[in-house]
C-alpha cells in the first residue's frame, strides 16, 4: 500500500467542463429559473463543484479508504465505544426488499413486517433491560438521554413538582453527554464525586439529595469499567428523595443476560443499539439510542410507539406523550441490525457476548498492569483505564504513546477519559477480538512501555509510518480553516 | 513547577494576585500543564459576580473544556481580552500575559481561604 502519497483533493483535480455524467436532451419546453424563484433567492455565483470523471471520483474515494483504519482492518480498542465487529449476515437481513424498499408514508396496513419487527425489539430490549416499554426513535445516546429526561421532567411535572425538582445529579466519571442532555432538557447538574473503589462516594450522594432532586444519570459498570456494588443503595437512596434513576447504557455490553437496569431499581435505559447490539459506527452515523422505561413512565413516551391489536400492529400516541423525538421511527435499518443481531444470538448467545468481553478486558488488564499504572485494580468489567503516569515522569504523555500505537497499526484506545484518571489510557478490546490479537497488543504495550523508558525522545515523531505524521491539533483548533480555498484566492 | 512568589494560591489551582483596590486572577503553572495546549478562553464579562467555589468560565484545551472556579467573592472590573485571540497565553506566561480577570474583592477577608506560595508548593505534592 503506498500510503505516503498525498491525495489531492477532488476539488484540486477539477478540470473545467469534465463531467462523469450526460443528461438526455430536454424534451419538455425550458422555463427560465427567473420565472419560478424571486431574484433574492437566486444565487449569482457559480457554486464551486469539483468537476472530475466517474473513474476520478472512484480512485478519489477508494484511496481514501485504503488509508482508513476500522474494525475490518485492524484491533481497535476504543473504551466507552464497543468497536466490536459485527457480523456481514445483519447487514444481508437489513437489505431485505421488505425492510429496505418500504417507505415512512406508505399505510400502516401495508407494512406489518417491519412494524412486527419493531415490536418484537421493543419487548426484546424491555426484557434485557428488565423494564416495560420502549421508544426507538432516538438516533443515539445522547437523544435518547435527552428523551429520558423530557420523561422524567414530564413526571415531575404530572405530580406538581417539576418547579421543585431542577437538579440532576451526575457522577464524576460520567460521559461528557449525560451533563451536556441534562442541561439541555433544562435542568441544573450536580456533580457526585466517586470513592476510591470508583463507585459513587453514597456520603457525597447523600449529601446532595434532596426536595430538588429530580434524578440521577449512572452508567453502570461505569466509565472505569468498574461495577457499582452500591447500586441498589444508591437507587433506594434516589427514590426515597424522589429522584428517578437514568440508566446510561453505552456500557450495556458488559451486562446482557447477567444483571439487567430494571432490577437494579433503573426506572429509565437507553441503549446503544450501533454499539452492543450490531451496526458499523464511527464517523458519525447512522445510531440509533432507544429507551426503554418502567411501566409507570410508559405514558410519557414519544410517538408513535407500537401496538399489537387484533387486526395486526397499530401505531399509537401514549396518553402523556412528550411529543416526537425524530421524525418517523427512527433509524430503521440500525434497528433490523439489533433485531437480527439479537435474534441470532438468544440469551446464551447474548450471555456469552458480555461473558467474553469481560473476560478479555480482564486479560488485557492483568497483563498490562505490570507495565502501567492501574489506579483501580480490582475485577473490571467490559473495559479498564491505565494510567500514563509513570511514562510522563520520563516525559512520555500517553498522547504520545496514543501516536506510537498508529505505528504499529492498532487503533489508540480512548485517551484523557474519564477526567478523574491522571493520563488516561482506556481500553475496551469487546468479545469479537481472538486470544493472539489480545497477545499481539500485550506485546506491543510491552514494547511502547520498554521505548519510553529507552527512548523517551523518539515519541516526539510518533506516528511516522502513518500517510501523515503528528498532526498539529492545537494549530488546528486555533487557527480554524474551515472552507476549502484555492491558491488563487487565497 | 513553577509556582510564583508572593502571590496567593486556591485549591483549584488559580492565582490570585493583590494590586492595590483590584485583584487579578489566573491559573497556575500546574493547571496549565494539567489542561495541555489551550485552544478557547471564554472571557467573562464586566460586572459579574464571582462566587468563591463556583465556575465563573470556561477554558478549552485539546485534551477537554473545564471550568476555572472562583477563588474569592468579588466583581469583575476588568477581563483580559487578549485571550480572545490568544489563548495560547495561558500556556506561555500564565503567570503574566495569561491573566484572566481583575476583581474587586467583596471583603479583606478572601486571603484567609488562600495558601501562600509555600504552602501551595506543599500542596502540590500531595496531589
Amino acid at each position: 500500500m503506498e500510503v505516503k502519497t498525498k491525495i489531492p483533493l477532488l476539488l484540486e483535480q477539477s478540470i473545467k467542463g469534465r463531467t462523469g455524467y450526460t443528461i438526455a436532451e430536454l424534451d419538455v419546453p425550458e422555463v427560465p429559473l427567473q420565472e419560478l424563484i424571486p431574484p433574492a433567492y437566486l444565487r449569482v455565483e457559480e457554486p464551486r463543484l469539483p468537476e472530475v470523471s466517474e473513474l476520478e471520483v472512484v480512485r478519489y474515494f477508494t484511496g481514501l479508504s485504503r488509508r482508513n483504519h476500522g474494525v475490518d482492518v485492524g484491533f481497535y480498542p476504543l473504551g466507552s465505544c464497543t468497536m466490536k465487529y459485527n457480523p456481514r449476515v445483519h447487514e444481508d437481513m437489513a437489505a431485505l426488499a421488505g425492510f429496505s424498499q418500504i417507505h415512512p408514508y406508505q399505510p400502516a396496513s401495508t407494512v406489518d413486517g417491519a412494524l412486527e419487527m419493531m415490536y418484537e425489539l421493543d419487548t426484546y430490549l424491555a426484557e434485557i433491560s428488565g423494564l416495560a416499554k420502549s421508544t426507538l426513535q432516538p438516533a443515539a445516546g445522547a437523544h435518547g438521554e435527552l428523551a429520558g429526561l423530557l420523561i422524567i421532567k414530564a413526571f415531575h411535572k404530572q405530580n406538581g413538582e417539576d418547579q421543585q425538582r431542577t437538579e440532576m445529579i451526575i457522577p464524576d466519571a460520567a460521559h461528557g453527554t449525560n451533563p451536556a442532555s441534562a442541561m439541555m432538557a433544562g435542568f441544573s447538574v450536580r456533580t457526585v464525586v466517586s470513592n476510591k473503589r470508583g463507585g459513587v462516594d453514597l456520603a457525597a450522594l447523600k449529601s446532595l439529595l434532596g426536595p430538588k432532586t429530580a434524578g440521577l444519570m449512572l452508567t453502570n459498570p461505569n466509565t472505569l469499567g468498574l461495577f457499582d456494588e452500591n447500586i441498589i443503595e444508591i437507587a433506594d437512596l434516589v427514590h426515597a428523595a424522589g429522584g428517578l434513576l437514568y440508566y446510561d447504557g453505552a456500557n450495556a455490553n458488559a451486562i446482557l443476560g447477567i444483571v439487567r437496569p430494571g432490577d437494579m431499581g433503573f426506572d429509565i435505559v437507553h441503549f446503544n443499539l450501533h454499539k452492543t447490539f450490531s451496526t458499523p459506527h464511527g464517523g458519525g452515523g447512522p445510531g440509533a439510542g432507544p429507551i426503554v422505561v418502567k411501566q409507570e413512565l410508559a405514558p410519557f413516551l414519544p410517538y408513535p410507539i407500537i401496538e399489537k391489536g387484533s387486526n395486526g400492529y397499530a401505531l399509537v400516541k401514549p396518553v402523556h406523550s412528550i411529543g416526537r423525538m425524530k421524525s418517523f421511527y427512527g433509524n430503521f435499518g440500525v434497528l433490523v441490525r439489533a433485531y437480527a443481531y439479537i435474534r441470532t444470538h438468544g440469551y446464551p448467545g447474548l450471555r456469552a457476548v458480555s461473558e467474553n468481553a469481560v473476560l478479555n478486558a480482564n486479560y488485557l488488564m492483568h497483563h498490562l498492569k505490570e507495565y502501567f499504572a492501574l489506579p483501580y485494580d480490582r475485577l473490571c468489567m467490559h473495559e479498564f483505564v491505565l494510567s500514563g503516569k509513570w511514562q510522563k515522569k520520563v516525559g512520555v504523555s500517553t498522547l504520545d504513546m496514543a501516536k506510537r500505537m498508529l505505528d504499529y497499526g492498532i487503533h489508540a484506545p480512548t485517551i484523557y477519559f474519564p477526567l478523574i484518571v491522571e493520563e488516561a489510557i482506556m481500553v475496551e478490546p469487546t468479545e469479537t477480538e481472538s486470544k493472539e490479537v489480545l497477545d499481539h497488543f500485550i506485546f506491543l504495550m510491552q514494547r511502547i512501555a520498554q521505548e519510553a523508558i529507552d527512548s523517551a525522545e523518539s515519541f516526539k515523531n510518533a506516528p511516522s509510518m502513518t500517510p501523515v505524521g503528528r498532526l498539529d491539533e492545537t494549530r488546528a483548533a486555533r487557527e480554524r480553516v474551515l472552507r476549502f480555498s484555492t491558491q488563487e484566492n487565497s | 513547577m513553577q509556582v510564583a512568589k508572593g502571590l496567593l494560591y486556591s485549591k483549584d489551582h488559580e492565582w490570585v494576585k493583590c494590586e492595590g483596590a483590584s485583584i487579578k486572577i489566573g491559573i497556575t503553572d500546574f493547571a496549565q500543564d494539567k489542561l495541555g495546549d489551550v485552544v478557547f478562553v471564554e472571557v467573562p464579562s464586566l460586572d459579574d459576580q464571582l462566587i468563591q467555589g463556583e465556575p465563573f468560565t470556561v477554558v478549552e484545551s485539546v485534551k477537554a473544556v473545564s471550568e476555572i472556579i472562583a477563588p474569592i467573592d468579588g466583581t469583575i472590573v476588568a477581563v483580559n481580552d487578549r485571550l480572545e485571540d490568544s489563548p495560547e497565553l495561558i500556556n506561555e506566561d500564565c503567570y503574566g500575559q495569561g491573566w484572566i480577570v481583575s476583581v474587586e474583592p467583596q471583603d479583606e477577608e478572601y486571603v484567609d481561604n488562600l495558601m501562600t506560595d509555600q504552602e501551595y508548593e506543599i500542596y502540590l505534592k500531595e496531589v
